[in-house]
């Protein structure tokens, strides 16, 4: 339904337009600008065109660290995903422990990125940490700092510990909404727990859910303050993300080039994602 | 299929009521006979969801008992009542197909797959859902997805009592008729004791071959609907059915006669109390009220024209009488009177009737 | 003067929600839009309010062209269906919110709010949230906000659909009165044409996107211009079938001819659509004015006062209306007595010819 024209109403979007000119398009612009080019410093380009695209595409330092971070990314949506609902079933749905449950859920978000990484890295220390010391204490070889089993198990148990609260929230507030008439309904027919969770729960979680996993998955596929402090990308390269790979190439050795390449094929990627998620989630709307 | 009991039924939602105020059910005995179809009729808050919750077993009485076939079931989860409830809003399994739906109740209960088909396949059938069977159940408008709701209770054959908690809320106007004769039709068909909550008159009458009124956590007359209309036992029943509702006026007794406002008049009751009773009133529906020139005399304060006839608002001193005046039928203007037919003027004492 | 539609037209994309309408509405007078869900009554308010601009022609509003002026520049007030008061606010602030908006002095604001909330029975729940009111008393607040306005033009949208039906019948009773005595121009929207009969004032029956027809609301349900206003504006709907003049004779078949009235001696010999109301249409006793038509009982529908009782006459299906409730016999074979002098006859295009 179309509302009263109002042209007037274009002057209050224009500071919109501003921002988002200044915090996106313009230095995405000087992004591409890099990654066509070839810079010494002191200002003075020249022209490459695809090159920096072809060589970042072509090496496989970035396969390798593309690799590790489908499959760290895989690895914690297969662990926060269902461990969230779980959680999110097991809490009480009215009552005085609801507002307690949640306060405690929504710890673990409030707590800075950087300060994470810190608490963990300290944390899971052989020598001086709880966790380090507990895990050896039982038997058990366990040094992070050394060993990439361990500097992985470690780094998924951080993102598990700082991120599963949010989908705990986001499918709980999918559990609140639907109606007692279908839990009744679900008693009458003669359905079992199982039966209730298949057919009522999760259909009715699944746009929560949805977004959800949307979240997790761009917010886990650029993560980088929290494994930077905890393993600084080591032991070697074991943990060396996307996003820590690119601060190498850019900040470490100043190829200013491909690192703008390689940021823009990051970009497309985290788009591509997106989109097919927003499709998804639309097709089931129109359903 | 059952004969339901309900005995010395009383509920509160609070932990530890204390007067009669804090119960949401105040006092019920009833006895349902197997395969009638009730309705259960009152305003909101009357206490009719919370007796259909108790029955379904969704919610524990404080006090008295339930009984399905003289066995007590009070105590029972819903899950073992045997019994089929469509709500409000209508419940289906968005991710199913509409087969799927209809055979859930069955396949929960571990029923071969051919005779899940053979009954999807008859209710389907009894509901002209048969066009429609393969597809999502999501997909379908509030009417079909009530149809599944009802259809899940009639594919099992052992099921007590369905029960319906205002089904036709989210109906559209024009299909609610169809839906209303299409539950009765059923309903003669299966002869299965059935319960319907609602507010609406219409609904409760059409559907219903006893009417349960409710008020106040009380049941006020349990009738047929030509007894509610001609005998309301309670006034509260009068002024529910019928639109508008009965005229319920003072009345004084003496000399072994009824009076309204110093006017004598012959009402329908074989034994009046003793004279100077207090709360009396006169019923009298605006159906029995005509303009006769040896009545009392009435000032007219508004005539509606509603097409099929008019309501004429007449005052005497200071009560208001609503009559119904036949389409087109002249309205007296000069000193116009009106008597009330005594055949169907009732006497209330204390709110209720006195035969 | 009241609110004049000059040509008004509403697109939206390659979608015509109302068609080229011409309409008056009197000042100060009670105005009924009847039609079905999506028949563009609420389009037609919304174009009133000034919430939508028309895509062609003007609306003038007490004199002066007002098409294209925003609604917070009209003094409009508007009720919708769903309850919509401000919940952090008590009922006193939610009814004074309009006051405080035009900076009325306190104790002014006081006064008026006294008023109009013992107007509308709100005294006693004045510092009560909405929340902790009932529906009936929610939607009061939303109607006192509207009254205490004092605008001009008031809409209401469907104001009563989601109240119980007892409630709506006493709101029902109120409304034309609260809002006659402020003289603003009331437009209703309403689907149901029972509602329209009870409300009184003028109609204009919508169809599709069209103003069928305006008049005075019992005028226009005896006497629709179309077919399609006739069907419209009757609940439970009109019957309708082909008969055939000829000469001194009606003939519906073999079976069921009568004698053409004087009134309707004009009409050339052929065929015609006849309407007649269901209310024209009774069973029971035999009348004079009727001609007997035999069928048997399929459904019947029992409201509050009305047996609405469908018939199969030869395969079709006839909708009766007979007052007072009444016992019917599925299946039973029964006597309509159809009133021949209240019949309506239209002719190919749809239009009305004789009634």
């Amino acid at each position: 339904m179309s509302k009263t024209t109002n042209q007037k109403a274009w002057i209050l979007v224009i500071p919109v337009i501003v921002l988002v000119a200044f915090n996106a398009l313009i230095p995405l612009m000087t992004v591409v600008n890099y990654s066509v080019q070839e810079t010494f410093g002191s200002n003075v380009f020249f022209w490459e065109g695809i090159k920096w695209f072809e060589e970042v595409l072509n090496s496989s330092r970035f396969h390798e660290s593309f690799l590790r971070q489908i499959f760290f990314t895989g690895t914690i949506l297969a662990i926060e995903i269902p461990l969230g609902i779980a959680v999110a079933l097991s809490m009480p749905k009215k009552g005085p422990w609801v507002s307690v449950c949640l306060v405690l859920m929504a710890l673990p978000l409030l707590i800075p990125w950087n300060v994470v990484g810190a608490m963990w890295n300290i944390f899971a220390l052989p020598d001086i940490g709880l966790l380090g010391r507990m895990i050896n204490g039982i038997g058990i070889d366990y040094n992070f700092t050394q060993q990439p089993v361990a500097a992985w198990m470690t780094t998924i148990a951080m993102d598990v510990w700082h991120w599963t609260s949010l989908v705990v929230l986001l499918a709980y507030a999918g559990l609140c909404s639907i109606p007692d008439a279908y839990y009744q309904a679900a008693k009458i027919d003669g359905a079992s727990a199982w039966a209730v969770f298949w057919h009522i729960q999760l259909p009715k979680m699944k746009r929560v859910l949805t977004i959800a996993i949307l979240l997790r998955f761009m917010d886990s596929f650029m993560i980088y303050t929290e494994p930077f402090v905890l393993t600084g990308g080591g032991p070697g390269n074991t943990t060396t993300f996307l996003s820590i790979d690119l601060v190498k190439i850019a900040l470490g050795q100043f190829d200013l080039g491909p690192a703008a390449a390689m940021s823009l094929i990051y970009f497309f990627i985290v788009l591509l994602v997106c989109w097919i998620f927003y499709t998804l989630m639309m097709r089931d709307e129109a359903e | 299929m059952a004969k339901i009991t309900l005995q010395n039924l009383k509920h509160s939602y609070l932990s530890d009521p204390v007067g009669t105020d804090d119960y949401a059910l105040k006092q019920i005995d009833a006895i349902w006979e197997d395969g009638s179809a009730y309705a259960l009729l009152g305003p909101s808050g009357c206490g009719k969801t919370t007796l259909l919750n108790i029955i379904s077993g969704l919610l524990t009485p404080s006090e008295g008992q339930v009984l399905f076939d003289d066995q007590d079931v009070t105590h029972t989860p819903t899950t073992e009542r045997q019994i089929a409830q469509i709500f409000q809003f209508p419940v289906v399994y968005d991710t199913m197909s509409v087969f799927d739906n209809l055979a859930f109740p069955l396949r929960n209960r571990g029923v071969a797959e051919d005779i899940v088909k053979a009954r999807v396949k008859e209710v389907a059938n009894m509901l002209d859902l048969e066009n429609s069977l393969k597809q999502r159940a999501a997909g379908l408008t509030a009417d079909g997805k009530q149809k599944i709701s009802l259809g899940r209770g009639l594919v099992r054959e052992d099921v007590n009592v369905i029960m319906f908690d205002e089904p036709l809320t989210v109906i559209d106007p024009h299909l609610k008729w169809q839906l209303r004769s299409k539950l009765k039709e059923l309903h003669q068909k299966i002869a299965r004791t059935m319960i319907y909550v609602t507010h609406d008159q219409t609904e409760a009458l059409t559907f219903a071959d006893h009417v349960v009124v409710m008020y106040d956590g009380k049941v006020v007359q349990v009738g047929t609907p030509v007894d509610l209309f001609e005998r309301p036992a309670h006034t509260f029943v009068g002024h529910f059915i019928g639109s508008p509702g009965m005229n319920i006026l003072p009345c004084e007794l003496s000399e072994g006669a009824s009076y309204f406002a110093g006017n004598r008049l012959l009402i329908n009751c074989s034994k009046l109390p003793e004279n100077g009773s207090k709360n009396l009133e006169l019923g009298v529906r605006p159906e029995f009220v005509e303009f006769d020139e040896d009545g009392f005399p009435v000032e007219i304060v508004k005539v509606d024209d509603l097409g099929r006839h008019q309501i004429v608002v007449a005052r005497h001193e200071n009560n208001i009488i609503k009559m119904i005046v036949g389409e087109g039928e002249p309205i007296p203007s000069e000193n116009p009177r009106i008597s009330f037919s005594p055949e169907h003027t009732r006497l209330y004492k204390n709110s209720w009737v006195v035969d | 003067m009241g609110i004049k539609l000059n040509q008004v037209t509403k697109r939206v994309g390659a979608e015509t929600h109302i068609y080229e309408t011409d309409l008056t509405l009197e000042e100060g007078g009670f105005n009924v839009l009847l039609g079905t869900t999506l028949s563009g009554k609420t389009t037609l308010m919304r174009l009133m309010a000034g919430l939508e601009v028309p895509s062609s022609g003007e609306i003038w509003f007490e004199g002066s062209n007002v098409t294209g002026v925003p609604v917070q520049k009209r003094e409009v007030a508007m009720v919708y269906q769903a309850f919509i008061n401000y919940p952090s606010f008590s009922v006193f602030d939610n009814i004074a919110s309009p006051l405080r908006v035009a900076r009325r002095p306190d104790a002014e604001i006081r006064k008026r709010v006294g008023e109009i909330a013992e107007l509308l029975k709100l005294s006693p729940m004045l510092d009560r949230l909405p929340a902790e009111l009932s529906g009936g008393q929610q939607q009061r607040t939303a109607l006192a906000r509207a009254l205490v306005k004092n605008a001009p033009l008031v809409l209401l949208d469907e104001p009563l659909a989601n109240l119980d039906y007892k409630l709506r019948e006493e709101l029902r009773d109120d409304l034309p009165k609260l809002f006659s005595d402020t003289g603003a121009t009331v437009v209703y929207a309403t689907s149901e044409p029972q509602e329209a009969l009870m409300l009184g004032g003028h109609t204009a029956t919508l169809s599709e996107g069209r103003v069928t027809q305006y008049g005075r609301t019992a005028d226009i349900f005896r006497k629709p211009n179309t077919l399609v206003s006739a069907r419209v504006f009757s609940d439970p709907p009109i019957n309708t079938t082909v008969v055939h003049k000829k000469g001194e004779r009606f003939e519906l078949n073999e079976n069921i001819q009568w004698a053409v009235a004087e009134k309707y001696a004009g009409l050339a010999d052929g065929s015609y659509t006849l309407g007649i109301h269901p209310h024209h249409l009774t069973l029971g006793s035999v009348r004079e004015d009727s001609i007997a038509i035999s069928g048997l009982v399929q459904v019947a529908e029992i409201s509050g006062s009305e047996s609405i009782v469908h018939v199969d006459v030869a395969g079709n299906s006839w909708v009766s209306e007979t007052q007072g409730i009444h016992p019917f016999v599925v299946g039973e074979s029964t006597n309509l007595q159809m009133q021949v002098d209240r019949c309506l006859y239209f002719g190919e295009d749809g239009g009305l010819v004789a009634s």
